[in-house]
């Protein structure tokens, strides 16, 4: 199970033939994702190599998902022609498929296409958009699994702890946290510090909440606008499972922006005093800092029952 | 939970910060009204000036009997701020935009403008050196109103804002008259639309020729935004003259700077004396750098892990140094290059590398960290954090060199390590 993501999903690659896209290719192979082609306008017919095998390419994604019946793409297309991909994805998943999961990496699009494509992909119900500029998705097997961006494939194991944030590396610190007290992933979504994205906090709550194999939640945020406060008034009535959570930006000053573009104090409005201030009106666990994840996490589960004291 | 009011008033504030935040390029109020101009949004005459001379060809020009003399900073409540002379905190002038009824008393503001520092609200304690005047033509105002246009995260669409109180300090009126700040939100794949227009209007109260030129304007705003890829214009006041046209009388416009690649115009737009240099440099070299007041430098792969690493130095009693963000793919030469800036800041007294290796590879760091060292005489105390891919190799080669590198084997312990090493917190 997992959430979205099977572990055999077929996955296509936007921008297979591009630098990035290939070097992500080669390493989600490796892993063990079932890849099963990619999309290149102009670059249709020929092949790519990753780990010594063939994978086809195709000119749309019209074409690639009639051929591959994927159930995912990733897009590592840059930043000016991202948007316009999220979009070409979007429709044609919902044209052929009546839905699909797009993963998007690329960083820096422009803000104005992602109000568009999020629209666009809004209007898709069957299609889930995860990013842009976030590590994307992985939902770790007994052997291998799927893994759909660019997170460290090897720090995962398969398990029992769903893990969301909007940040890259501070997921990869999660998820380090959850194996150093013997707890695996059921699966890690990296939803993207960017002001306009697609899936949100809630629809992995909610996901996580209804998935079978997730026992507990691991949710990290950051800094800038109110989807931690959302998401914890949220969970509060709507998910039993135990939820940890962090947020990152204690100490960054205000209208400065840390980063990611989402990642800015609001006039007083977006700081990590209130989001952990929310957080623990949920009843949500708090770590101060995140190499504590995983012992307020082990006490979280004890505290449910769900582990042994 | 918080009543609608506060909802509002806490919203609106979100959005105009969002708006004015460092991911997007301000430009200066006369750069604006030219971009009005071509777009068809209705200003007054004006020149842009750099000399008390040119101030004064200016008045001449443009024959008006009162003229506006405008200091240009990337920073609003000009009006009410005060220039003083550079270094010093003697007062030359109160006020940053003045009226003038006379080729004299254009003479005297813009040679008390120009050079001088301008402190404003927004500019903090240290002010802004004004080098560019705007002189404009006066008009007869029978209303101020406010008009903005701006990304709403929340809603995930360009948002209208409108108010009827014009002039002041529209964040009071979001907090205090909520019910006077009407609000449109405009759907990105339909755009803007006729009834939308005329609503505001009306909400505005405007009706025959102003109502006809507001319409007029707000369509021209909406496709200027859209087309120039804008993180907000904002109009403040916004005016109804004595005869029914509606004029802006002011420009504050900023652009979405992840578009620069289709605006190959901005380059010229950009004022880079209003931006920080070390901040700059940084961007050159594709990392994402902010200074803060602290003396523990940092340097850490990725935005949340680079914020969580300076709220666990906090935690541990030290204060962070700065932000630093060397992003996914970073190699020696940008290593380096990181180090370099943070031992820039005189503060800095220890340095502490966070590291999660995914794509990027903890012996490569770990190389790009002596090398540094080496190169920049390294003589604060270092502490260095590596996980992720690689790691073992990367340890292995930090314990192998000669340098005086403490490893850590997370970031809470790097960050004791740290705070220790400089004896302790800021």
């Amino acid at each position: 199970m997992g959430i979205w993501i099977e572990e055999n999903a077929k996955v296509l690659v936007q921008g297979i033939t591009g630098k990035q896209g290939m070097f992500h290719a080669d390493k989600m192979v490796e892993y063990g994702t079932n890849i099963v082609g990619g999309c290149t306008p102009g670059k249709g017919g020929q092949t790519v190599d990753l780990q010594g095998k063939k994978f086809p390419v195709w000119n749309s994604m019209f074409e690639a998902i009639e051929a591959t019946d994927a159930d995912a793409t990733v897009i590592y297309v840059p930043p000016p022609f991202a948007g316009e991909a999220i979009m070409e994805a979007a429709d044609a998943f919902d044209q052929i498929k009546g839905e699909g999961v797009v993963v998007c990496i690329t960083e820096g699009i422009p803000t104005l296409d992602m109000v568009k494509a999020v629209a666009f992909v809004e209007n898709r119900p069957g299609v889930r958009l995860i990013g842009p500029n976030c590590p994307g998705i992985i939902t770790p097997g007994e052997n291998g699994g799927a893994k759909i961006g660019i997170m460290p494939g090897h720090i995962h194991a398969k398990g029992r702890i769903g893990i969301v944030s909007k940040s890259g590396t501070l997921t990869y610190e999660a998820v380090a946290q959850t194996m150093s007290i013997g707890e695996g992933q059921s699966t890690c979504v990296g939803i993207g510090g960017d002001p306009i994205n697609g899936t949100g906090f809630i629809d992995c709550l909610a996901a996580f909440q209804a998935d079978s194999q997730t026992e507990a939640i691991v949710m990290i945020g950051e800094i800038g606008g109110n989807a931690e406060e959302e998401a914890a008034a949220w969970a509060k009535e709507n998910v039993t499972k135990p939820i940890v959570g962090f947020v990152a930006g204690a100490t960054a000053p205000p209208g400065k922006r840390m980063g990611h573009a989402g990642a800015i104090i609001s006039g007083g409005k977006g700081t990590a005093v209130e989001k952990f201030a929310a957080f623990e009106a949920a009843d949500i666990a708090c770590a101060k800092d995140p190499s504590e994840i995983g012992a307020v996490l082990l006490e979280a589960l004890k505290k449910a029952g769900l582990r042994n004291e | 939970m918080m009543n609608d009011r506060d909802n509002a008033a806490a919203q609106f504030k979100g959005v105009l910060w969002l708006a004015s935040d460092s991911d997007t390029m301000n430009i200066h109020e006369y750069q604006g009204k030219a971009l009005f101009k071509a777009h068809g949004v209705n200003v007054l005459n004006g020149v842009h000036c750099t000399t008390v001379d040119d101030a004064l060809n200016a008045y001449d020009s443009l024959q008006s009997k009162v003229v506006a003399v405008k200091s240009q900073i990337h920073a609003g409540g000009r009006g009410k701020g005060n220039l003083y002379r550079p270094n010093s905190d003697e007062l030359v002038m109160e006020g940053g935009v003045k009226i003038a009824f006379s080729r004299e008393d254009v003479k005297t503001y813009a040679a008390n403008i120009l050079g001088q520092v301008l402190v404003t609200k927004q500019t903090g304690q240290e002010g802004k050196i004004v080098n560019h005047l705007y002189v404009e033509s006066g008009c007869d105002i029978a209303h101020e109103y406010y008009l903005a246009l701006l990304v709403d995260r929340e809603h995930k669409s360009v948002l209208i804002m409108a108010s009827t109180e014009g002039g002041m300090d529209i964040e009071e009126v979001a907090e205090e008259t909520p019910e006077l700040l009407h609000k449109v939100n405009v759907d990105p794949n339909v755009g803007l639309m006729g009834y939308q227009i005329r609503d505001l209007g009306l909400a505005l109260g405007l009706s025959g020729a102003s109502h006809k030129s507001f319409g007029k304007m707000l369509r021209s705003l909406y496709n200027l935004f859209v087309k120039e890829d804008c993180a907000m214009v904002e109009i403040n006041p916004l005016v109804r003259t004595a005869d029914d046209d509606m004029v802006a009388l002011d420009a504050k416009v900023s652009f979405d700077e992840n578009a620069e690649f289709r605006h190959k115009n901005w380059d010229d737009l950009r004022d880079l004396s209003e931006e920080e240099d070390v901040e700059i440099r940084a961007k050159e070299t594709g990392l994402s750098y902010v200074k803060l007041d602290g003396n523990i430098g940092c340097l850490v792969n990725g935005a949340g892990l680079a914020m969580a690493t300076m709220d666990v130095i906090k935690l541990y009693g030290g204060e962070p140094a700065n932000f630093l963000d060397v992003g996914g793919g970073a190699n020696e030469e940008q290593v380096k290059t990181a180090f370099s800036i943070i031992l820039e800041d005189p503060n800095v007294k220890g340095i502490l590398v966070n590291i999660f290796g995914g794509i990027m590879r903890c012996d490569i760091i770990a190389r790009g960290v002596i090398a540094a060292t080496e190169a920049l005489d390294l003589d604060v105390p270092l502490v260095v954090r590596l996980a992720g891919t690689n790691v073992v190799e990367g340890k292995a080669i930090l314990a192998d060199s000669t340098l005086n590198i403490h490893p850590a084997d997370d970031l809470a312990e790097g960050a004791q390590k740290i705070v220790e090493l400089i004896g302790g917190g800021a």
